[in-house]
């Protein structure tokens, strides 16, 4: 049985999670231990007038309450957005000052202002509720509309109008010339709806503080830690990077929420060090409502228009984005890199222009979620081309199988080079599967019923492993999106594998072993994984954006080649063969040809030995690699949902859904089917249930799970996850990424089959109840 | 959660002896509500009372026609009991379809009738089964009971005991779950007993549980859904939120009206 690539192992990290074994940030627990808790504006936007502390420093157990002026006043920095924008002018992107506790403004609901110490995280909640801020309110703009409406409130002065940018991709003439001449356009207003990204895990922080050494420690929920450490040291000025370090442990789930460096982790480092005492904090659900980075939140009016064959000749888009108050760390970077660069979806379009305007807005910072942009594209070109066939009066499976690109690499005019994929392979897969021919028959039995069946499909591509450095350096990224790895092979022959990526649930210390046992034939259990404490692996640039695949494996694989080179170097001179007859199989170090061999651990004993290894060679076997990747990957996929519809209550039930993924080289099936599971129950909580919701004083409504409806399990149907996967081309195990493709192909197929189902295309997501019976009672009106 | 003083009542006499000796006490029940409550730090006593351990306030009795539940009795209590079901099938399904497992296993009767959340199960049964509440200190009929949202006859320190009612000949729930919490967006119980027909909403309306004097009458005539087809549901008094405006919710009071008389039978 092979434990290799390709193998569906268990999982072996689950032993610790199933067993309640699992080790969080807020399972920590230090010695000299205090918490934080968070004085919060509860306005969407106001002056802070004062603040009196005196009550709350008089309270039992209070050690501190510090505000702002102190953060500022200890030369804390302020919070960054870490990928510069150019606007269409040449201006650079407007970025207002985020301090970690506000100085003298507040611009959205749970903007933190005061964090208080205090001995237990009673007394510390007590002692907050007792401090006393004066504000004097100011006017809100809640959403999009109202940020940008003349005589808006102005949010940061140095962002007139509260514009970030307004920047622009491909050829604005040539994209209006193809239009003009188009034989039909189809016109759209489409809003991508603002989501909450709700890991299981609340965010949470633990620091220490040791004064002998000035040295800071902080456990935390992060994908990333050395990007935590690198900002906190190289812009928050907490403390150098020598003398910091962080340490994610095991972590519930991310979804891009847990990238970002947060106010609460800068002031708990901060305050450890004024205190003298390890600090803690942990978020309520609440607060995750109110301060985890919220995804998507786009309005978008766009153009498709085809030639009379029905083949597309131009695309123009325009869009409006929701970043919140603040510019989180990578904001900027996702409804332009992220989205516009991924706008010819798997169709030749000739002529492609996008413009895109970044807002501020008295709402939560707005970054990446799941996807990231891509699901933003995924999701406007999917149903326009659908309504486009609709309204053409063609079979819209027909319609991308004539518009899909056929040949690699193909150039798309917005950046993007596809490397490979077989488009139609999986559209053919996707329609067999889901019996797309014997529609009809189904749709007549629905209304037999009273019910209103509906189909509808998507066939998304997206953008995984980010990215080349020198590429992304040049669109404005203040960082190289590398990975590194390191491999470490014992005296006995164990291997332990150090990686800058971070699992937050993918699964690495399976997948990555996987790879190891492939290469050497190893036993699986013989590879540990480390991971997530930036005092033991070199760097790394974290996990986000299905990185981890194409580009922390890539870069074990560089590591692995160097292993390999020096065992065969060893193996060659204990056997006294060419180096070019020895070969490695089944962790057996052989020379063909000979019955000489050597066993694993005999190769490890001779290298750490050192008794004789070849001349020159130093002692042990430790090989260390960064891997830049050539370009991104390009997963790819059709989607077909099919739904039923009760016209008296407008809610839909799904009946089948079925993902056909190009996926390249998968490593180990089982969690690819798991992640792909994961993120369409994603897509189809943003498609059916997911919403926050502002009323117009910049107050949540959907602050808790009584209002916001995470898809729970009879919520999804049971899936059928096929895949018709074609070998990337640019990196050394051919791996695509998986981890996103669920949540960005089938919100779109779930709107499809709705709109499908009830006749009419004016409908957004979430498709509620409510909003379905609506649209279809608008329908009707329509009809008559 | 604010600091709080325990008490386990071993009798009704007992749990009325403490709670008027508090200072600001509270009666807990299934804590369902009441500890959410106050870990949100939107309520907190002084004292919980606990009443859970008060044997004469459990149990469903059945005589004749006659259904008597105590006000400790579960929700999953109320959806399992087989002679309750076979008497009574709407209540039990009511009881079975509220909120998930743990919460049927630790939320009561007494405790969901006398907080009286407008999105309630409950409510809609009581009023509609024509119940009468049975309180330590005198019996109050449902159409007295329900007095608006989250607001009910009884007085401060006054607690519920049981509630009773006739089983009705026919009666059924039919509920359209809000998508989020799960509680109702609209439910209605609809009985036709010895006293007529009542019909009993809740979730839709903007203040709390209410009887529909239309439906009842239409189905006074002729108890079938087709009976419902002509009565005109007003969005006036409807509640409006994220989850759907008025016009939606009264819709949907139609549509569950109809279901529950179907399911009647
Ligand atoms: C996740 C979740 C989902 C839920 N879903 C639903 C749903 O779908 N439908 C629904 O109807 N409900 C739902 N509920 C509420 C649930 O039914 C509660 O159990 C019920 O509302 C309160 O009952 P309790 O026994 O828990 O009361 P407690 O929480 O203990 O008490 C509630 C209030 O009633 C008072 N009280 C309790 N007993 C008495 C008494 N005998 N006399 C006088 N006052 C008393 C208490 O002092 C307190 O003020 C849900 C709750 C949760 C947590």
């Amino acid at each position: 049985m092979s434990e290799g690539i390709g193998a569906a192992v268990k999982r072996k990290e689950d032993k610790r999670f199933i067993t309640g074994s699992g080790r969080y940030t807020d399972d920590i627990k230090l010695e000299n231990q205090a918490y934080a808790a968070f004085v919060r504006s509860p306005h969407a936007h106001a002056n802070v007038k004062s603040i009196d502390k005196s009550a709350a420093e008089a309270m039992d157990g209070v050690l501190a309450v510090l505000d702002g002026k102190q953060l500022t006043g200890d030369g804390i920095g302020n919070i960054i957005c870490g990928w510069a924008i150019t606007s269409k002018d040449g201006s650079p992107m407007n970025m207002g000052a985020w301090s970690a506790l506000a100085t003298d403004k507040v611009r959205y609901v749970g903007d933190a202002v005061v964090a208080v110490i205090a001995e237990t995280q009673a007394q510390a909640a007590e002692a907050a509720e007792a401090v006393m801020v004066e504000y004097e309110e100011l006017a809100v703009a809640a959403n999009i509309e109202a940020a940008v409406a003349d005589g808006a409130p102005q949010i940061h002065d140095n962002a007139p109008g509260n514009v970030i940018y307004d920047w622009d991709i491909g050829e604005l003439a040539d994209t209006d010339s193809a239009l003009a001449g188009a034989a039909h356009v189809t016109e759209m207003d489409i809003t991508n709806n603002r989501l909450s990204p709700n890991a299981m895990e609340p965010r949470a922080a633990i620091t220490k503080y040791d004064a002998a050494e000035d040295h800071y420690t902080l456990y935390t929920t992060s994908q990333n830690p050395h990007v935590a450490r690198l900002v906190l040291s190289a812009f928050y000025q907490v403390a150098p990077e020598h003398k910091l370090r962080v340490i994610a442990p095991d972590v519930g789930g991310g979804f891009g929420s847990k990238i970002y460096i947060y106010p609460e982790e800068i002031v708990c480092l901060w305050a450890a060090m004024k205190t003298k005492r390890s600090i803690k904090w942990t978020a309520d659900r609440t607060e995750a409502f109110l301060t985890d980075a919220h995804g998507r939140d786009h309005v978008t009016n766009a153009k498709m228009g085809f030639d009379a064959d029905g083949n597309i000749v131009g695309f123009k888009v325009a869009t409006k984005a929701n970043f919140g108050a603040y510019m989180s760390l990578f904001s900027s970077a996702v409804p332009t890199y992220l989205y516009a660069t991924l706008l010819s979806g798997t169709y030749n379009i000739p002529n492609i222009y996008c413009e895109v305007l970044a807002v501020y807005s008295n709402t939560v910072p707005v970054d990446a979620y799941r996807g990231a942009g891509r699901p933003e594209a995924s999701y406007l070109v999917e149903r326009m081309m659908e309504t486009a066939a609709r309204e053409m009066g063609k079979d819209p499976a027909e319609l991308r199988r004539q518009n899909f690109i056929k040949e690699f690499p193909h150039q798309t005019p917005v950046i993007m080079n596809y490397d490979s994929g077989d488009f139609e392979g999986n559209l053919n897969q996707a329609m067999e599967a889901a019996d797309w021919n014997g529609f009809e028959a189904r749709k007549a039995e629905s209304a037999a019923r009273g019910k209103l069946r509906g189909i509808g499909m998507a066939c998304y591509i997206e953008a995984c492993g980010i990215a080349p450095s020198a590429a992304v350096g040049s669109l404005g990224a203040g960082v190289g999106l590398w990975e590194s790895a390191e491999v470490r092979v014992n005296p006995v022959g164990t291997i332990e594998i150090l990686t800058g990526s971070h699992s937050h649930g993918q699964g690495h210390e399976t997948t990555f072993a996987q790879v190891v046992a492939d290469r050497f034939g190893v036993p699986l259990d013989s590879v540990q994984i480390v991971h997530g404490d930036t005092d033991k692996v070199q760097f790394g640039m974290g996990t986000y954006g299905s990185r981890s695949g194409p580009v922390g494996m890539s870069a074990i694989v560089k590591a692995l080649d160097k292993v390999e080179a020096k065992v065969k170097k060893i193996g060659a001179h204990l056997l006294e063969e060419p180096e070019e007859n020895i070969v490695i199989e089944e962790g057996t170090v052989k020379a063909t040809g000979t019955n000489k061999a050597l066993g694993w651990h005999e190769i490890g004993l001779a290298a750490y030995t050192a008794h004789n290894l070849p001349p020159d060679m130093e002692p042990g076997l430790k090989e260390g690699a960064f891997y830049d990747p050539l370009n991104f990957t390009f997963p790819m996929g059709c989607f077909i949902c099919e739904v039923e519809v009760d016209p008296d209550t407008g809610k839909t039930e799904i009946l089948k859904f079925v993902a056909s993924d190009d996926f390249g080289v998968i490593i180990n099936p089982m969690i690819v089917e798991g992640q792909v599971h994961g993120g369409i129950a994603q897509g189809v909580g943003q498609a059916l249930l997911e919403e926050v919701v502002y009323d117009e004083n910049g107050q949540q409504l959907s602050a808790s799970y009584m209002d916001y409806t995470m898809p729970r399990a009879d919520d999804v149907p049971s899936y059928d996850v096929l895949h018709h996967n074609t070998k990337c081309t640019t990196n050394p195990l051919g791996i695509k990424g998986c981890g996103e493709a669920g949540a960005i192909g089938s919100p779109p197929a779930v709107i499809n089959a709705i709109t499908n189902a009830i006749g009419n295309n004016d409908l957004s997501m979430p498709a509620t109840p409510s909003k379905v019976w609506a649209a279809l009672g608008a329908a009707k009106i329509a009809a008559e | 959660m604010q600091n709080t003083t325990y008490h386990k009542a071993s009798s009704a006499a007992d749990a009325a002896a403490k709670l008027s000796g508090a200072e600001d006490g509270a009666l807990l029940a299934g804590g369902q509500t009441l500890i959410p409550t106050m870990k949100q730090r939107l309520a907190a006593p002084s004292d919980l009372v606990d009443i859970s351990g008060v044997e004469e306030m459990r149990g469903i009795t059945v005589s004749g026609s006659t259904v008597t539940i105590g006000a400790m009795t579960t929700h999953a209590e109320v959806a399992s009991n087989a002679e309750l079901r076979s008497i009574c099938p709407g209540i039990a399904d009511l009881a079975g379809h509220i909120g998930d497992p743990a919460v049927r296993h630790r939320g009561t009767l007494g405790g969901s009738v006398a907080n009286n959340d407008p999105a309630a199960d409950y409510p809609a049964a009581m009023l509609a089964l024509g119940a009468t509440i049975k309180t330590d200190k005198r019996e109050i009929a449902a159409d007295d009971f329900f007095q608006g949202m989250f607001s009910t006859a009884l007085d401060e320190g006054e607690m519920i005991v049981s509630v009773s009612f006739e089983a009705p000949a026919k009666g059924a729930y039919a509920k359209f779950p809000n998508p989020a919490s799960r509680y109702a967006m609209c439910g209605v119980f609809v009985a036709q007993g010895a006293g007529g027909v009542r019909v009993a909403v809740t979730g839709a309306g903007d203040d709390g549980v209410f009887r529909s004097a239309d439906m009842e009458d239409a189905l006074s005539g002729s108890f079938s859904a087709e009976a419902l087809d002509n009565v005109s549901v007003s969005a006036d008094g409807m509640l409006s939120d994220i989850h759907g405006d008025a016009a939606y919710r009264a819709n949907l009071v139609k549509v569950m009206a109809k279901r529950a008389v179907a399911a009647a039978g």
